[in-house]
């Protein structure tokens, strides 16, 4: 089976929006090819993480092989590569797409195309792919398959004449997609004899095989029990197992050239097997490693700490099990006067750092807090020494300072006509500096410029509101550029809270600072004595508020009858403030920073 | 030592109040005899292990004492007298209710020896005595007090404040008229939601809605006002008294003294072999009851108090005076210096901030007390300066 010729292989992804149908066209393709009984199918075979299932996203790549026997009496291997949706696994899904040969272009044909196809689109056209435009739910009423034909053409850019017009859910014309698969797009090439050039797209940890291996063999073969070495880090492992999904894991003898399949081996965690590396014959190695391989590098950074501190040991141990199947994130240990020990942890983006905060909480059942995300700063000291700054508490003191440089973004937002102005507003008040602005029917596609850290601060909380949930937004990192960013401290009676520092530009750095001042003073508890919360840029306050101390708070009844239940009930208050953090004469609960910092997220 | 302080409890009530989280059952007949008899032998028991102590205060609370028979009251006080050593000025207080049943009884309970009635009048308006669930009306009330002040030496009324709805104009016109009723004592609470009452189920559905802390404070400012140009100093946190009539018994809980307690549900304090006891009694007044009359007392756990807990709770009882905590008395009943019981940075905050204050007093030397403003906040400040 593994000796399938080159012109009989198709290797294919699928772009679409969330809720456009990627998945349940994926199932139908699966589903007409026979692979799966209808017993079989789950509804949405490849997304298989509950997490994914629920938010209708990929977080991981897979691929599932089939055979279809198209109308030309040949019978063909269709490889499915589904990848990750969302920009914050850019790098990811360009790899992905970098094993394939061509895309289907999922449409919902009574929406158009939204920002994210478009981010996703542009990197299958960068890597070369035969694109066919497919628009779904045809079925329905509201459908415009010309409106969104012209659209595709004009704003995309690729001929959508020939574009295929299904209904997933009621498996219409799902013939017509795999009949485009075949006469469409071009076989894989690939000489069996070269040495052996295998594309890592992705890896995992199954807690029977151990790390898992997706690959798409390019040149040579990759064989059971062959020794293999990956060529970034020099590495080599003995190969196990070889196969392919057809959905199920099923061995086979080797993989040749346009092959997709998996590998698995003596390979102890998935931090050892890079996204994009070149996987080689360690006897015979390739000469030269395939093109695009990138290290993943985080791009926001956040605390996370146990709201319980008993917890540390088990956020550590569920730190290292996610890191055993997601080598992207990274986390240290670090310590916070206010909130206790936690980690900071360092994520491809603020997706991805929900992602890793929900499963630490829904399958690993911990109550976590997380600090306010923060972007990687690059300091550049008047010693001349850069330094990269992910926690704004271990900001430098200004006068070390030459000039800090911040990261920016090119994002792309559409949104209806009708939504336009307060999405334009929201961008220039974020520091956004427009770079095209076009129309397609009513809608508009506005790309900006922007400050990542100015999207990290509740940037598409605000977009979903200010566009009623109409704008879609995608983004790409763009390069750093020096600004004047300052660090605001919160003051608690003129002793800083670490955990609710933060960087912001010096224009928003008032209003910012006056937000948080305001919401801790509803958030605190009165004291015995009075509470000063202050945001201050280094020595200067530029906000303030005062608690009052509380003004009654006294027992009206006690006598010889109550005295043993009030002195349990004193002696339970001293343990709880073992909870607490003293600033000056007041001790503040946890729960007080908590809050505050859950009401920023 | 302080002189004993013996605390009898009657735990019968003709109704349930919705506020009241005391000991108080309704029971439709009374088991007076049986009572009576049980309450006897708690004293005998108290008397047979304390010995010949000096005896300052008896004090009848409950639940309704007004509704014992007289002469169970008269008994009780003969006994006391007989197995303790009274003081000259014994105090012998009764706590009442207005209705006319119970003060049909006062003079036969003057009779038996009660020099000292606490009435629960609560309220002078007619509607809120309907939404504190009283039997009785404010003109029984004043009725009732001015019987009882014909009759006992000394006299004191219970009211509540701050109750829903209540202004402060309306409080003080309130206040005003009570004091013009001619007690030398006066208890002046406000209304507290206390847990598993009907209170607490109406407070958390909304339909009954306290007035809020800067309000409630308020209030308790004027109460001290008012009270004062009546001549009547608050001497405790919700007590009012003219000078030198002060609740002896209760004085005795706040310089926490000891005292014996009896009855169903009655705590103590004694010193005994060198340790101080902390007792309770079982609080289902029938099993109470049974269990006296098997082993002839109804004391349940009695457990010794450490010297830091009593540091703890003499601090919370001693601060809710206006006379405070003498530094020697403390250590003398605590085993503890006053400030190894105290975060000295703590009460320096407080000193600065008016909370509490130290003063020296000619007979009692180092005094720490909390001004008006201190015990005010005196829980938050306990936690804050306890250690």
């Amino acid at each position: 089976m593994t000796d399938t010729p080159l012109d009989l292989i198709r290797n294919f992804s699928i772009i679409a929006h969330i809720d456009h149908g990627k998945s349940t066209l994926a199932d139908r393709l699966i589903q007409a090819c026979g692979a799966l009984s209808e017993r079989e199918m789950t509804n949405q075979v490849l997304d298989n993480m509950e997490l994914e299932r629920e938010r209708g996203i990929t977080i991981k790549a897979q691929t599932v092989r089939l055979a279809y026997p198209a109308k030309d009496g040949k019978t063909y291997t269709l490889n499915l590569m589904d990848t990750p949706g969302h920009v914050d696994f850019a790098y990811e899904v360009s790899r992905s797409l970098a094993a394939c040969e061509g895309s289907l272009l999922v449409v919902d044909a009574s929406q158009g195309v939204e920002a994210q196809t478009l981010a996703n689109v542009y990197q299958a056209i960068d890597a070369n792919h035969e694109i066919v435009p497919i628009l779904n739910k045809i079925d329905l009423p509201a459908a415009e398959p010309e409106r969104v034909k012209a659209q595709i053409e004009e704003v995309i850019g690729i001929d959508a004449s020939d574009a295929v017009e299904i209904s997933a859910k009621t498996g219409l014309n799902i013939e017509g997609v795999l009949e485009a698969l075949v006469t469409r797009l071009p076989a894989p090439k690939g000489d069996a004899n070269a040495p052996l050039k295998a594309l890592l797209v992705d890896s995992w940890y199954d807690a029977y095989l151990g790390v898992v291996i997706l690959v798409r063999v390019k040149e040579g073969r990759l064989k059971r029990h062959a020794k293999i070495r990956m060529m970034s880090t020099g590495s080599t492992y003995n190969v196990d197992q070889v196969g392919v999904f057809a959905p199920a894991m099923r061995p086979v003898d080797d993989l040749g050239p346009g092959e997709m399949g998996y590998i698995t081996g003596a390979i102890k965690t998935v931090a050892d097997c890079n996204v994009g590396d070149t996987i080689t014959e360690d006897r015979h190695p390739a000469a030269e490693a395939l093109a695009g391989f990138k290290p993943s590098i985080p791009v926001v950074w956040c605390g996370l700490y146990p709201i319980d501190a008993d917890d540390f040991e088990k956020l550590r141990d569920s730190l290292a099990k996610l890191r055993l199947n997601d080598a992207s994130f990274h986390y240290e240990a670090e310590t916070s006067a206010a909130l206790g020990f936690g980690f900071r942890c360092g994520f491809l983006g603020l997706l991805h750092l929900e992602i890793i905060q929900e499963r630490l909480s829904r399958e690993f059942n911990l109550d976590l807090i997380a600090t306010a995300p923060s972007v990687v700063y690059r300091i550049y000291r008047t010693s001349g020494a850069m330094e990269e700054l992910h926690n704004p508490a271990d900001m430098p003191d200004g006068s070390v300072i030459e000039r800090i440089e911040e990261p920016w973004i090119t994002a792309t937002i559409m949104v209806p006509d009708d939504y336009l102005g307060a999405v334009l507003t929201l961008c220039n008040e974020r520091r956004g500096q427009q770079q095209d602005l076009t129309y397609v029917g009513n809608r508009a596609m506005a790309v900006y410029r922007l400050p990542l850290n100015e999207v990290v601060f509740d940037f598409y909380d605000r977009l979903k509101s200010v566009s009623r949930g109409y704008a879609s937004f995608d983004y790409q990192m763009d390069k750093y550029e020096e600004s004047d960013l300052v660090r605001i401290s919160i003051l608690v009676n003129l002793e800083p809270v670490d955990a609710l520092s933060f960087i912001a530009h010096r224009s928003a750095a008032e209003s910012r600072g006056r937000a948080i001042c305001a919401k801790l003073k509803e958030l605190i508890p009165r004291q015995l004595f009075k509470i000063a919360i202050q945001a201050a840029i280094g020595s200067r306050v530029i906000a303030r508020e005062t608690i009052g101390a509380l003004s009654k708070d006294v027992t009206a009844k006690c006598y010889g009858g109550d005295i043993s239940r009030k002195r349990k009930l004193l002696e339970k208050q001293k343990e709880g403030k073992k909870r607490m953090r003293q600033f000056g004469k007041v001790e503040i609960p946890q729960s007080a920073f908590l809050a505050a910092l859950k009401m920023d997220a | 030592m302080l002189p004993l302080a013996l605390y009898i409890h009657w735990p019968f009530c003709l109704a349930k109040c919705p506020y009241c989280d005391f000991n108080s059952h309704v029971r439709d007949t009374l088991p007076q005899a049986r009572f009576a008899a049980a309450l006897r032998a708690e004293l005998a028991f108290e008397a047979e292990r304390l010995g010949r102590r000096r005896l300052g205060s008896i004090f009848f609370g409950g639940g309704t004492p007004s509704l014992m028979a007289p002469a169970t009251v008269a008994a009780l006080i003969d006994d006391a007298r007989t197995l303790f050593d009274p003081a000259d000025d014994l105090e012998i207080t009764l706590e009442a209710n207005p209705t006319s049943i119970e003060a049909g009884r006062f003079a036969e309970f003057r009779a038996a020896g009660v020099g000292r009635v606490s009435i629960g009048i609560q309220s002078l308006d007619d509607d809120a005595l309907r939404l504190l669930g009283r039997q009785h009306s404010a003109a029984q009330a004043i009725a009732a007090l001015e019987l009882a002040r014909g009759l006992f030496p000394r006299l004191s009324f219970d009211l509540i404040y701050a109750r829903p709805g209540q202004t402060l104009p309306a409080w003080r016109a309130e206040l005003d008229r009570a004091l013009g009723l001619a007690a030398d004592h006066l208890s002046l609470y406000q209304l507290t939601i206390e847990p598993g009452t009907r209170f607490e189920a109406l407070h958390r559905q909304g339909a009954i809605v306290l007035p809020d802390p800067d309000d409630a404070a308020a209030l308790y400012v004027e109460t001290a006002t008012t009270a004062a140009r009546h001549g009547l100093l608050g001497y405790e946190v919700s007590n009012y008294a003219r000078p030198g009539s002060e609740s002896r018994h209760n004085l005795a809980y706040w310089r926490y003294g000891d005292y014996a307690g009896i009855g169903p549900g009655a705590h103590g304090r004694l010193s005994l072999d060198g340790a101080l006891l902390a007792t309770r009694r079982h609080r289902a007044p029938e099993l109470w009851a049974e269990r006296v009359e098997r082993c002839g007392h109804g004391s349940t756990a009695e457990t010794p108090i450490a010297p830091a807990e009593r540091a703890r709770e003499m601090l919370l009882m001693g601060l809710r005076l206006g006379e405070g905590i003498a530094a020697t008395a403390f250590e003398r009943r605590t085993g503890l210096p006053l400030d190894a019981a105290l975060d000295p940075s703590m009460v320096a905050a407080c000193i600065e901030e008016d909370y509490l204050r130290w003063s020296d007093d000619p007979a009692r030397g180092r005094v720490l007390s909390a001004t008006g403003e201190g015990r005010l906040r005196l829980e938050a400040l306990l936690a804050a300066i306890a250690v």
